[in-house]
């Protein structure tokens, strides 16, 4: 879809004429990302971070399938082939790095992707799908990272896999059985280590299919934008090439910059140093803790300590820190606002800061040992990310009195909208 | 472009360039090369690596081996054959006419200058790449007294050039250098 | 309805963790805060290391490389292997071929002959990665090819670790935590992640390693020395790293000023007023 006044492919080359009639692929990309995709003019630089985990997504691709050609998906040459790729192959320490750091990118960025998506109401109808089909492409990545990390097969990669695949064993009745199915055993081992790298393999290109999906359902309302106010008219917009080409490309260079001094200068500041231990089924290292993007979803899992009626501690840990993810899937059916932006949301707004806080808060107990007083502050923390998701929402939504909104995009930004203003008189 | 002239009076150049244009152009023109720059590892990492480039030349003693007798070495995970040749090997090897040869070579071109006797060559099949037989004690040697490979029936004789069979070529004679007992091969 | 079903939801969570709490309360209240004799007694802060490798800059000190393997030679490499280093790579500490060569001959690598296929003890080639060392003790004395990556603080955790043995516990720590009083035939070691460490003292003499480019063989020049020998074997690529990334940020940061005056020049007409 696009707005009326969208331009039209027009192709003048006799070749592309040719293309567009036989397979009008350029066409496709003209009204995906180019003159042809109108785009609200007032977009802020949070709406740059789907495009940079576009890119994440291409890094990772390429880095991956890369090193999969120097790496061994066997438990006796795996740790090994890792050190191969650093000392060996040509650039394979580039690689690498820049493999383990890209995911840490890729989640940098689409935390501030999603919590962009939480400000601005971007859930709201009429975008929906694109909302779930961005919490689908997170669930998936959060399955793509955890097992690329299995695959050096360190002491944090063994027992991430151990701990991991103990989640579904918390499942009545059918968790145990679960567990050995997922890992083709009673523990980790060969079978666990070669399903886990087909796997990762595979599932990257399952994300891009969703994100293309994403994108599309994208393209049928248009983007949304800071005011949450719908494009009303043709000084609403700009057309996405050159303007959003040019600030997205820009903003790929400070990205990179970014990410430079990660993968060159701090390659493992992200990282835990028992992973650079073989794996020892024997022992287990003395702090196990993930990678720093599932820290709060591990406060969450750990702040159940104490059976609760019919549920055991473990179950319902598991239960929650699923749920914490679960919950965005309603998100766009519990805040019935109509209001989409914070922005004009006064009380929304201040309990949206409390969430940033309190999930920066279970991010840190997630890294911190399960001991005491971590442990009585992931409980308030995880019991403040329910209710603000399960209870607040639905209720502020219900209660609250939003600011006045400005009448068009165009007045947001000029301050005065005589087409609107004239739109609005006719 | 909807500026007026003089709000933000244009540098024109001598090609009628507008300065602005020229950053839009250079921007695009400097992501580009980045482009490529990234290019290189990802192509580089296909280059044998450092692991596999250190067993390109290989070592071995020669001072055991007597005339007639042949070993088998390993030379970048492959087989090379190191013969000592007899005089009568050297001497029927170079009675062939080199004119009525498939791939015309002398055995003095497929040697050393001073270490005529050591014809090293590799165990691979110019045909289809088997291992052809005649190193070891007791094995074919083909009709020419040389190296026979079995999978084809390609016969090559005592300077190991092609005599008879499918193969185009006489056994490639690696790089190598010859110092006391130590030969060095790549 | 979703809205009820979700609030009934959270407010579920809520009482289970509510429950939780209470539950865990009552226990540190009775507990106390979790206190272990590492906790009280270990030493947190590391002892500063600075070596030439540090920084954005950084490269290694090639001098000081060659100390710290002549100090894993004569000393560590009696218990501990380097298996992921190759005798070829060597030549980054400014050995050349032929001194390579000579080193990896004086070790036995048991390989397979390739022409026979047999199991055999034959002298090292450059080509050979160190071999695997057979310890005789109890315990597993771990492989040191990764270990400045493989510890938290790195260079600086080997080097404190080398250097801070002491030769009694404090009276205090044994009145408190009995358990953690030093086994016999261990060290105790408050760098140590829990105290007691079964690696003998390694350097504990002055001029215990030769050094042939006439550095006094201090106990602390040596412990540096082969903390930096150790970062080289974890991180042979960190002078490429570092150089490349410099590299990477100059023409980033070009790039980037030259898109940014670009993104402005395409805005030029459109920010308004």
């Amino acid at each position: 879809m696009s707005f009326p006044w969208a331009k039209e492919y027009k192709p003048s080359h006799p070749f592309m004429v040719w293309m567009d009639e036989k397979l009008p692929l350029p066409r496709l990309v003209y009204n995906a990302v180019g003159g042809g995709y109108e785009v609200p003019r007032n977009i802020n630089y949070l709406w740059n971070f789907g495009f940079l985990a576009g890119l994440c997504l291409v890094i990772q691709i390429v880095t991956g399938v890369v090193l999969a050609m120097h790496f061994g998906g066997d438990t006796r040459v795996a740790f090994d082939s890792t050190e191969h790729i650093m000392r060996d192959v040509n650039w394979g320490w580039m690689l690498r790095y820049g493999h383990a750091n890209g995911a840490a990118a890729f989640f940098a960025v689409i935390y501030m992707h999603i919590f962009r998506g939480f400000y601005y109401g971007s859930y709201k109808a009429p975008r929906e799908m694109i909302w779930l089909l961005g919490v689908v492409i997170f669930l998936l990545m959060m399955a793509t990272a955890f097992m690329g990390y299995v695959l050096p097969w360190g002491q944090m990669s063994y027992w991430a896999a151990q701990v991991i695949t103990g989640l579904f064993s918390a499942i009545p009745l059918i968790g145990d059985p679960l567990k050995e199915w997922l890992l083709g055993g009673f523990a980790p081992d060969n079978a666990t280590l070669n399903r886990f790298f087909s796997l990762h393999f595979l599932l990257p290109f399952v994300i891009l299919g969703v994100v293309i999906l994403h994108v599309w359902s994208l393209h049928i309302p248009g983007s949304s934008n800071p005011t949450g106010v719908e494009v009303k008219t043709e000084s609403d917009t700009v057309p996405f090439y050159p303007y959003f080409v040019a600030k997205d490309g820009w903003t790929i260079g400070v990205f990179m910059i970014v990410y430079g001094m990660f993968v060159f200068f701090m390659p493992n500041a992200l990282g835990h140093p028992d992973n650079y231990i073989p794996a020892n089924p024997m022992q287990t290292p003395a702090h196990i803790v993930p990678e720093w993007y599932f820290w709060p979803f591990y406060a969450i899992l750990r702040s159940f300590t104490q059976n609760f009626l019919i549920f055991d501690a473990k179950l319902l840990g598991v239960m929650a820190m699923f749920a914490a993810i679960l919950v965005w899937f309603f998100l766009p059916w519990l805040d019935k606002s109509p209001v989409r932006s914070a922005t004009y949301r006064p009380l929304y707004r201040k309990f949206f800061w409390v969430l940033v806080i309190d999930v920066l808060i279970l991010g840190y107990l997630g890294g911190a040992p399960a001991e005491q007083p971590y442990v009585l502050i992931s409980q308030l923390a995880t019991m403040y990310y329910f209710l603000h998701f399960l209870v607040i929402v639905p209720i502020v939504s219900s209660i609250e009195r939003p600011d006045p909104l400005p009448f068009s995009i165009t007045e947001a930004v000029l301050g005065h909208d005589r087409a609107a203003a004239s739109d609005a008189q006719g | 472009m909807a500026n007026e002239a003089g709000t933000d009076a244009p540098a024109v150049d001598g090609e009628g360039v507008r300065r602005r244009d020229f950053i839009n152009i250079a921007a695009v023109s400097a992501a580009g090369v980045g482009g490529v720059a990234v290019v290189v590892p990802l192509v580089a990492q296909m280059w044998p690596s450092a692991d596999v480039l250190a067993e390109s030349s290989t070592e071995v003693d020669i001072g055991a081996i007597q005339p007639g007798q042949a070993i088998k070495a390993v030379f970048r995970k492959q087989p090379v054959f190191i013969r000592n040749l007899k005089p009568e090997e050297i001497e029927a090897a170079n009675k062939v006419d080199v004119a009525t040869l498939r791939d015309p070579q002398t055995l003095a071109e497929r040697t050393k200058e001073g270490h005529e006797n050591w014809l090293i060559t590799m165990g691979v099949c110019t045909h289809l790449g088997c291992v052809p037989l005649g190193t070891g004690e007791g094995e074919s040697k083909g009709e020419f007294g040389g190296y026979f490979c079995p999978c084809h029936g390609s016969h090559y004789d005592t300077a190991a050039r092609i005599r008879k069979g499918p193969a185009p070529k006489n056994l490639h004679v690696p790089d190598y250098e010859i110092n006391g007992t130590v030969v060095k091969i790549g | 309805m979703i809205r009820i079903i979700s609030i009934l939801t959270g407010l579920f969570f809520t009482v289970a963790l509510l429950w939780s709490l209470a539950l865990d309360s009552i226990q540190l209240s009775k507990d106390g805060l979790p206190h272990t004799a590492a906790h009280a007694f270990g030493e947190h802060k590391l002892k500063p290391l600075k070596l030439a490798s540090d920084g954005a800059f950084g490269k290694f000190d090639k001098a000081q490389l060659q100390r710290g393997f002549a100090v894993y030679q004569n000393v560590c490499s009696a218990c501990h292997s380097i298996k992921q280093v190759s005798y070829r790579s060597l030549t980054a500490l400014g050995y050349n071929e032929v001194e390579v060569k000579a080193i990896a001959a004086a070790a036995t690598i048991n390989a397979k002959d390739p022409l026979t296929g047999e199991m055999k003890d034959r002298p090292g080639l450059p080509a050979d990665k160190f071999p695997p060392v057979l310890y005789a003790g109890t315990g597993t004395p771990p492989d040191l090819s990764l270990i400045t990556k493989a510890r938290h603080g790195g260079a600086a955790y080997v080097y404190s670790l080398l250097t801070g043995y002491k030769d009694s516990q404090p009276a205090k720590l044994v009145e408190h935590f009995p358990d953690a009083k030093t086994p016999e035939g261990m060290f105790y070691n408050p760098y140590f992640a829990n105290l007691n460490i079964a690696m003998t003292p390694p350097l504990t003499a002055d001029g215990q390693v030769t050094y042939s480019d006439g550095t006094p063989a201090t106990v602390d020049q040596m412990a540096k020395d082969v903390s930096a020998f150790l970062v080289w074997t974890a991180e042979p690529e960190l002078e490429k790293r570092h150089q490349t990334g410099v590299w990477w940020l100059g023409f980033l940061l070009f790039v980037t000023v030259l898109a940014y005056m670009s993104y402005r020049n395409v805005w030029a007409e459109k920010k308004g007023h």
